[in-house]
């Protein structure tokens, strides 16, 4: 692919490249790993053993899996309809899903924070049937469902609008009934762009404050999620606290970050041909 | 002919377009509407009051500065990042579009904290910033900083794929042809990445603009200095004044249509991007 004759300009884009990564990732990062390192091993482990840390990590980590399963199974469904069932104003839903990427996360917030309190037009219903949303685990569940769902749409999409409905004639015309088909035929082509949806979608929800910091009512123990228990100790001049839970979020995002690459090389690889 | 699995029957696609509609309602919709809603609740004169706050004007003024030093610092980068990591292989180079990549997934508040080890009181280069008068956390350059690293990914991830894919063959001829570097770049290489360019642009704009745990961390939150919009909904809104938060909100929800519109029309005007933008 690439010619034998080399086209010019490497050295200096390279030069910004590595220069623009070194300046705004690796070195501020690197401070974040070092800060921790000045804790001993065992003040490291008493900070993030700590239960109102322990409590937070939990909670960030089952809020983030809740959302991002929620929003993965809603998204299958919302890809499905618009890349298979045209419907007039297709184009415009279709744009309407990328709105939790341009809307800033602080006006979600407060937005969400509206509609779920116990007096808001969702909360309300959800109240009368003893449910409440806003000011619990639930309500940041919410928040994440709508931060993840354009991230599941978006890496649906294409793999749904490269499958052939040929193959599912095919399976129809073998004898499979349409689940069948649904289940073994396609399911299985899917399966990477979803997992890759609901990483993507879980990297985000692990790591998020503005959409949750105004719904979650922020309780210690209960509602308090990792980030924002990183401001807290900032607030309270605990550096070395905050920069070690920092790290221990910094490690699930960097092994999330790595899954997402392994399941993109995966979704990508030729597969089998139908025949 | 064989009835088809896919020739799903009319009730039934029905149910499924309706369902997948309610979704889109319910969860994207209803939250807009509720924006626009109880920004005019008090009716349109409270709106214009309250955009008008000096405060929110000076938020506002902060956070155009910070999208205008940004938005094209990213271009640049974006686009040295393309033509490096897209025309080239080397070693290094997957790990390098890792590197792009990790903003992604750190928290925004991780990435606020680590300008405050760098750069605050007791940060790393703390003492030389203080003993030269110099300040970045709690501080606009430091929101600048924010920012930079919370966009960093968006024009690059957009850039390297498509420059990847597309291939050198036709910067090759250019140079065959007697073109110089520039004259290659501009006129074979750039036309052929605008709309994806644009694309990337429009994201990290969006981004910039409505930034809110990063910048969190590292403003300061002094009214009329160090407050972008963002941060000025958040005080609104925990000082009960509800009407003027969603008064501003509705702003940067303005801004945040403008660019679902900017980026549908970009995705429309590219039909050969859409297709290479998901081979990596």
């Amino acid at each position: 692919m690439k010619g034998s004759r080399p086209l010019p300009g490497f050295p200096v884009s390279l030069g910004v490249t590595v220069t623009g990564v070194s300046l705004v990732v690796l070195l501020p990062l690197s401070a974040l790993v070092w800060t921790a390192t000045t804790l001993s091993s065992e003040a490291f482990r008493a900070t993030v053993t700590a239960p109102r840390v322990v409590a937070s990590l939990g909670l960030s980590l089952g809020t983030a899996a809740a959302g991002a399963t929620v929003a993965s199974a809603a998204g299958l469904l919302i890809a499905w309809v618009l890349v298979r069932h045209p419907f007039p104003g297709r184009s415009l839903v279709d744009s309407l899903i990328d709105l939790p990427f341009a809307l800033p996360t602080a006006v979600a917030g407060i937005t969400l924070t509206t509609l779920y309190a116990p007096s808001g037009w969702l909360g309300r219903p959800l109240a009368a049937l003893g449910v409440k949303a806003a000011f619990s685990p639930f309500g940041i569940v919410l928040a994440l469902v709508f931060l993840g769902l354009p991230f599941s749409v978006r890496t649906l999409q294409p793999v749904l609008a490269a499958l052939d409905p040929q193959v599912e004639d095919a399976a129809a015309s073998l004898g499979a009934t349409r689940a069948q088909a649904f289940f073994r035929i396609l399911l299985p082509e899917l399966v990477p762009a979803w997992l890759t949806g609901f990483a993507l979608a879980f990297a985000r929800g692990l790591g998020e404050y503005g959409s949750v910091v105004f719904i979650s009512g922020n309780m210690p123990m209960r509602t308090e999620v990792a980030p924002l228990l990183i401001m807290t100790k900032l607030e309270q001049y605990d550096t070395a606290g905050a920069a070690a839970i920092a790290t221990v979020l910094l490690g699930a995002s960097f092994l999330l970050l790595l899954g997402i690459n392994r399941l993109e090389a995966w979704s990508s690889t030729p597969r089998r041909s139908p025949q | 002919m064989i009835p088809g699995a896919r020739a799903v029957s009319p009730a039934a696609r029905w149910l499924l377009t309706g369902a997948a509609l309610a979704l889109v309602a319910l969860f994207l919709l209803v939250p807009l509407t509720a924006v626009f809603i109880e920004a005019f609740r008090g009716g349109a004169a409270a709106w214009a009051a309250a955009v008008r706050q000096p405060d929110a004007l000076a938020a506002l003024r902060l956070t155009l500065l910070v999208a205008v030093i940004v938005v094209p610092a990213n271009a640049l980068f974006g686009l040295a990042a393309g033509w490096a990591l897209g025309k080239f292989d080397f070693p290094g180079r997957s790990l390098l579009v890792t590197l792009i990549d990790l903003p992604f997934a750190v928290s925004p508040v991780v990435a606020g904290l680590v300008l405050v080890l760098l750069f605050g009181r007791t940060g790393l280069f703390g003492e030389w910033l203080a003993r030269n008068g110099l300040k970045i956390v709690f501080a606009p350059p430091g929101i600048v900083l924010a920012t930079l690293f919370v966009t960093f990914p968006f024009v690059a991830r957009e850039l390297i794929p498509l420059m990847r894919a597309s291939g050198s063959e036709e910067e090759e001829a250019a140079r065959v042809l007697g073109a110089g570097f520039f004259q290659t770049f501009f006129r074979v290489t750039l036309p052929n990445v605008k709309w994806a360019l644009l694309y990337g642009l429009v994201l990290c704009s969006a981004r910039a603009v409505g930034e809110f745990g990063a910048v969190s961390v590292v403003s300061g939150h002094i009214r009329g200095r160090t407050n972008t919009l963002p941060l000025e909904v958040e005080i609104l809104y925990n000082e009960y004044q509800t009407q003027a938060a969603f008064a501003v909100a509705s702003l940067l929800t303005g801004l945040a249509l403008v660019a679902l519109v900017a980026k549908a029309a970009a995705r429309r005007f590219s039909p050969a991007d859409a297709g290479k933008r998901e081979n990596r």
